[in-house]
């Protein structure tokens, strides 16, 4: 336990992807069976004790401390497990002789009653160290948060021998903790593991993003286009077992199993195969914004209410598997004639198919992408994102292979903002200042700050506006520098964002999706720069096309990808 | 005879007025007893100053020449007579020179402690317990939170880091007076060998801890190397220098910070380090409790840090307690930021 504690530890530290995957293949290197797949199955979320709730943990310690002591500890470090990891009195008399293995922990957690699982803690914790306890802890209460996706441990686990997390991901749902096969064939000892999962992950096709200049080498014929719906990119896998009883999964873009979280939409995959495609919430058959899926999305519990109030829907794209056919070497054409078939068999209102985009040259094209409510989209084009370009004769190909697929996105919306506060950054930006706080001019003529971006500029403009924001401190708080920013003197970005909506957490009432700086403006004079107004302006624009977008009530959401 | 007829706490500092004395006096006085070389204890400009040689050497090297009108060096063990007052000075395992300091009349001693460790150090003096009857404490880690456990442990993970990234240059920020070297030296009895590079900011005092004789191996500057150079190597910096945009001449630095702190994960987050070392110059929680019994003393008066559960700890032992304020003490790591900037390197 204390090695793999070590590795949380660090883990939770490293920032660089590359990093974190050394760190895993490392530890799995070296640690042996069945130590190393048990980490695994932790680091993947597929332990399944029941995990001990906070009170039993915090009786624990209130038997053990004197409740002052534990009241100002707490409120010096602010995490309640972390607290008890560091201040549980050890006895070193009464120390055990032998360190829990996290084998030992999983083992007994999946077989404790409840009743047992206080004592059993206690001795635990007696025999770790203080990081030991922390990683017990997280681990027992299922709180392990180390910045590290299933997938990326899958490619940990697969850099030990020479196999893409691919094709982990293909044998992932028949395997088990501790994962003994898994490994033997991953380090060259053993046969692929056979999976008899009837509803398997098959890996993604992407696309890549087309420029202006590709074009002219394209032949408008020889292409298919259809929306490209702003949801979450899904895909839906369901078939029989020998024993008759039927599976449906839902999946995420990279194979991790989302049934739990939209059971609504798992109960309607009555075929056999596998179907890509955008989960999106429907109400009175239109499509809402990316706002309201997000609100799903972000829920860890499932209830009656939340799947009347958001009901899912699967927009279908593709089809890769059909009673046990593998259809992907197929031409896209022809998918999609099967995929077609499949949903009028179907017949549930809860899955259709992605409408084609009649087009007969780039230029038509160009027209719909800008104005897709008059190219068949209708009530729904504020949920497009743009076009997909797909190769009529394109097989589908898992990964990002190229020139079959390609995605053409709407321009983003675009306004002139201030540099108002700078912060340091992360990891190997950390003695730069790369993360901006920036704003547009309100009637009052005042600067209110309406979105923060930390990318979109080239390693060059860091360097410079790293070298702006130094020159030009008024003041600092901690890690944050306020810039100058009056009407004669300051930086002007260019910032590009995808939406807007409205907001109660900033002063400006507005938050921008995923903003970006796409140009500096060294030219423009700061009273140049755009005004509130404009902002509201584009929100009324999104708005009118979609019906009211819900109020942003949490945190502003970086990172799209959910669960 | 009370305690306070001894020694007062006033804004300056510790005051015996019977002797004519203030003990680390945060502003300028006539005669100063300091107890070691961090500079939030020891500050220039006191009319007289007695400490130990160690202690003297660093605040020269720190202030030059003339940071005192007069100075007297002192002896772990030796006592001296100031009008009808006994003062000695014992060993406080800190840093080099660190001292407590025992202050005596008419049968009563009070130890004010400075700041100290009981965990082994080969880089100066081990603390030695001095029985009195009042005990001056610092707090610094003053909450059952702080273990520091095993400094060697750390160093483990550490070097483990360095052999599993060969390519990225560790950044050691710790403070450049007796944090640093002990890092060194905890490194080297690790059995590592090659050159651990040191900021400009760490050379003086580094050269004087190997002029007294403590063996850190070879010890270059930064300065001198090129950024392939410092592939795979350890730096020791002050912890101010791991933001700064000195960094950049690195190979993909890997942040880490030896410091007591780091055992909170929400303080090394805040500070953005990678690999957070927990390796103290302070005496942890059970080192302040064991300490505090150990002494025999039977009023307690706790400064700087976490005087509350201190405190608190005292009373449900039957002891006396208070805290002391006196402003002015704060950890080193604000005192380095002073030093690195004044070097530039
Ligand atoms: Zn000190």
């Amino acid at each position: 336990m204390n090695r793999f504690a070590e590795l949380l530890d660090r883990l939770a530290y490293e920032p660089g992807r590359n990093n974190k995957l050394r760190l895993m293949s490392d530890y799995f290197r070296n640690t042996p069976a069945p130590e190393r797949g048990y980490a695994l199955a932790a680091l993947t979320g597929t332990l399944s004790f029941q995990h001990a709730k906070p009170n039993v943990i915090r009786t624990l310690i209130e038997q053990r401390t004197d409740p002052v002591l534990f009241g100002l500890s707490r409120d010096y470090v602010g995490d309640t497990s972390e607290t008890i990891a560091l201040m549980w009195p050890v006895d070193p008399a009464k120390r055990p002789n032998a360190i829990p293995s996290i084998t030992d922990v999983v083992t007994i957690l999946n077989t404790l009653g409840k009743l047992e699982l206080p004592a059993q803690l206690a001795r635990w914790l007696d025999a770790l160290d203080e990081t030991g306890r922390w990683a017990l802890l997280k681990l027992v209460t299922g709180a392990l948060r180390v910045g590290v996706s299933a997938r990326l441990a899958k490619t940990a686990a697969g850099s030990l021998g020479d196999k893409a997390p691919d094709e982990i991901e293909l044998i992932w749902p028949g395997l088990a903790p501790p994962y003994l096969e898994l490994f033997a064939w991953v380090e060259g000892r053993g046969e692929r593991p056979q999976t008899d999962d009837p509803a398997p992950f098959r890996p993604a096709m992407l696309s890549h993003a087309i420029e202006e200049t590709d074009f002219a080498a394209l032949d408008a014929r020889e292409f298919c286009a259809e929306w490209k719906w702003d949801g979450t990119r899904v895909q839906a896998a369901a078939g029989t077992r020998p024993d008759g009883r039927h599976v449906a999964r839902l999946y995420s873009r990279t194979g991790e199993d989302i049934s739990g979280s939209f059971p609504d939409l798992a109960e309607v995959l009555g075929f056999d195969g596998a179907i890509d495609g955008e989960l999106l919430i429907l109400r009175e058959g239109r499509v809402q914004s990316f706002n309201v899926l997000q609100q799903r999305l972000n829920r860890k519990t499932v209830t009656p209410k939340l799947i009347a109030e958001f009901p899912a829907h699967l927009r279908a794209y593709d089809l890769l598997f059909e009673n046990g056919e593998d259809l992907r070497t197929l031409p896209f054409t022809e998918r999609r004639t099967r995929l077609e078939a499949l949903l009028k068999r179907l017949d549930t209102p809860r899955i259709d198919l992605s409408p084609l985009i009649p087009f007969a040259d780039w230029e038509t094209l160009t027209a719909a992408r800008a104005d897709p409510a008059s190219a068949g989209a209708g009530a729904d084009a504020e949920a497009v994102e743009g076009v997909m370009i797909k190769r009529r004769d394109a097989p589908y190909v898992p990964g990002r292979p190229k020139g079959l697929w390609w995605k053409w996105k709407r321009d983003p919306f675009i306004v002139d903002a201030v540099l108002m506060y700078a912060q340091r950054g992360s990891g190997k930006r950390s003695s730069y200042y790369s993360d901006y706080t920036f704003g547009v001019w309100t009637d009052g003529g005042e600067l209110v700050p309406v979105g923060k971006a930390y990318f979109g500029f080239t390693d060059a403009e860091l360097l410079e506006i790293d070298r702006f924001v130094r020159k030009h401190t008024v003041s600092r708080f901690g890690p944050v520098r306020e810039v100058v920013h009056d009407q004669g003197q300051g930086l002007v970005f260019e910032v590009a964002f995808e939406g807007l909506q409205r907001s109660t957490r900033h002063k400006s009432g507005v938050a921008m999706r995923f903003p970006r700086i796409s140009r500096l403006r060294w030219d423009k004079p700061p009273r140049d720069a755009d005004r509130l107004e404009t902002l509201e302006k584009i929100l009324v624009k999104i708005e009118q096309g979609r019906g009211p977008a819900p109020e942003a009530t949490g945190a502003e959401k970086r990172d799209r990808m959910p669960l | 005879m009370r305690p306070e007829d001894i020694l007062i706490s006033t804004p300056l500092g510790l005051c015996c007025k019977r002797g004519g004395f203030h003990i680390d006096p945060v502003r300028p006085v006539e005669q100063a007893l300091i107890t070691h070389g961090h500079s939030d204890h020891a500050r220039a400009g006191h009319g007289a100053v007695l400490a130990t040689q160690e202690t003297l050497d660093i605040m020269r090297l720190r202030y030059g020449a003339n940071f005192a009108g007069s100075t007297q060096a002192i002896a772990y063990g030796e006592t001296l007579t100031l009008d009808g007052v006994q003062v000695s000075f014992h060993p406080a395992g800190h840093v080099l020179g660190s001292a407590q300091i025992a202050v005596e009349a008419d049968g009563l001693r009070i130890v004010a402690s400075g700041d100290y460790k009981d965990a082994r150090d080969p880089t100066c003096a081990p603390f030695e317990l001095v029985p009195c009857d009042v005990f001056i404490t610092e707090a610094t880690f003053g909450l059952p939170v702080f273990r520091h456990g095993d400094a060697q442990g750390e160093i483990d993970k550490l070097l483990r880091s360095v052999a599993l990234f060969p390519e990225r240059a560790h950044m050691v920020g710790a403070y450049s007076l007796g944090k640093a070297q002990r890092v060194m030296a905890l490194i080297r009895a690790a059995g590592y060998e090659r050159p651990i590079y040191l900021h400009g900011a760490m050379e003086t005092i580094t050269r004087y801890y190997q002029q007294r004789g403590i063996d850190l191996g070879e010890t270059p500057l930064v300065r001198d190397a090129t950024k392939a150079d410092l592939a795979g190597t350890i730096t020791l910096c002050p912890p101010s220098s791991l933001q700064d945009r000195w960094t950049r001449r690195f190979p993909d630095p890997v942040s880490c910070f030896a410091s007591g702190w780091m055992r909170v994960r929400a303080r090394a987050r805040q500070r953005g380090v990678e690999l957070p070392l927990v390796i103290s110059d302070h005496a942890d929680w059970d080192g302040l409790t064991a300490t505090i019994k150990a002494t025999g003393a039977s009023e307690i008066w706790v400064t700087h840090g976490q005087e509350d559960a201190l405190v608190h700890w005292c009373t449900t032992q039957g002891l006396r307690a208070r805290p002391l304020d006196i402003v002015g003490y704060g950890d080193e790591e604000e005192t380095d930021v002073v030093a690195a900037q004044g070097d530039g390197a």
